[in-house]
C-alpha cells in the first residue's frame, strides 16, 4: 500500500508551504534574507523538482484515474501556494504610493497631537524636547506602520 | 518593530525616542503592544490626522477599503528638522535597527 502512495507530490506541497512559512515568520528578520526571499525561492526549487516526480509518478501507465486527480489536485495547490507567495512578496507589497509630499531631509516636520494607549495626548514637540532617562534628547524615530486592518 | 524592540537600549543611549504610529484604535495598539511586548511609545492616528500630514494615506488598503499609513520611517531632530528619512518601496523590507542607528549617531 505504501509502496502506491504517491508522496512525492505531498512532500512538494509541504515544500511550497515551508518556503512560504519559513519567509514570513523567520527570514524576514535577518537583512540577508529578507531583502530577496532567496530562502523560500530554494525551498520552491525543491518543491518543483518533486512536483515534477510526482506527476511522472502519477501519470505513468497503470496508475489509478484516483490517484491522477487526487496528485493533479495537491500539485495544483502547491503551485498555487508558491505562486500566491510570489505575487505577494514580489508585486503587491510594492504596491505603496510615491508620498512625494511626505517631509524630507532638512525641512521641518509637521507637528501633530495623538493619543498614546494610556489615551494621554501626545504632541511631537514634546516627544523630541522631552529628556530621556534625564538626558536631553538627540531625536524622535517616528516609525509609521500599516496597523492590524 | 521587533527590531527596534529588541535594540530599544541602544537607540535610547543614543538618544533617540521610537515613535509608532498607525491608523489602529487605541484597544487594538495597546493589545499589540501587550502581545509583542512593545514597551516605547505607541500613537493612535485613527483619523489619519498625522499620517496625512506627513503624505503617507494608502488609500484603501486597510480593511475593508479603509485607508492606512504606507511604511515609512523619519528621524527628526529636537528642533523638528527631518534628518533622515526611509520611504520603503516594499513593505515587506523595513529600515534595519543598524541603519537607523548608524543616522542617529550622526546627529549632533
Amino acid at each position: 500500500m505504501f509502496r502506491k502512495f504517491n508522496w512525492q507530490i505531498w512532500f512538494s506541497f509541504l515544500l511550497a508551504f515551508a518556503g512560504a512559512i519559513t519567509y514570513s515568520f523567520v527570514f524576514v528578520d535577518y537583512p540577508v534574507t529578507r531583502d530577496f526571499p532567496w530562502t523560500a525561492l530554494g525551498f520552491f526549487a525543491l518543491a518543483l523538482g518533486f512536483l515534477f516526480a510526482g506527476f511522472g509518478r502519477a501519470f505513468s501507465v497503470g496508475t489509478r484515474l484516483r490517484s491522477k486527480i487526487a496528485a493533479s489536485i495537491v500539485g495544483l495547490l502547491a503551485l498555487a501556494v508558491m505562486g500566491l507567495f510570489l505575487f505577494a512578496v514580489l508585486i503587491a507589497a510594492r504596491w505603496l504610493p510615491e508620498s512625494k509630499g511626505a517631509p524630507q531631509v532638512g525641512q521641518t516636520a509637521p507637528d501633530f497631537t495623538l493619543p498614546d494607549v494610556s489615551n494621554k495626548q501626545v504632541s511631537l514637540s514634546e516627544l523630541r524636547t522631552t529628556p530621556i532617562k534625564g538626558k536631553s534628547p538627540k531625536g524622535v524615530l517616528l516609525i509609521f506602520y500599516r496597523g492590524y486592518w | 518593530m521587533r527590531g527596534i524592540q529588541k535594540n530599544l537600549d541602544r537607540f535610547e543611549a543614543v538618544g533617540i525616542r521610537p515613535v509608532a504610529i498607525s491608523v489602529d484604535t487605541l484597544e487594538e495598539t495597546r493589545d499589540l503592544c501587550e502581545k509583542a511586548g512593545y514597551t516605547f511609545t505607541f500613537l493612535s492616528d485613527q483619523k489619519n490626522e498625522a499620517i496625512r500630514s506627513y503624505d503617507l494615506v494608502h488609500q484603501g488598503a486597510g480593511e475593508g477599503g479603509k485607508d492606512i499609513a504606507r511604511p515609512a520611517e523619519f528621524l527628526i531632530d529636537p528642533s523638528g528638522i527631518v534628518r533622515w528619512v526611509n520611504l520603503t518601496e516594499n513593505y515587506w523590507v523595513r529600515a534595519r535597527p543598524e541603519q537607523i542607528l548608524e543616522a542617529a549617531e550622526k546627529l549632533e
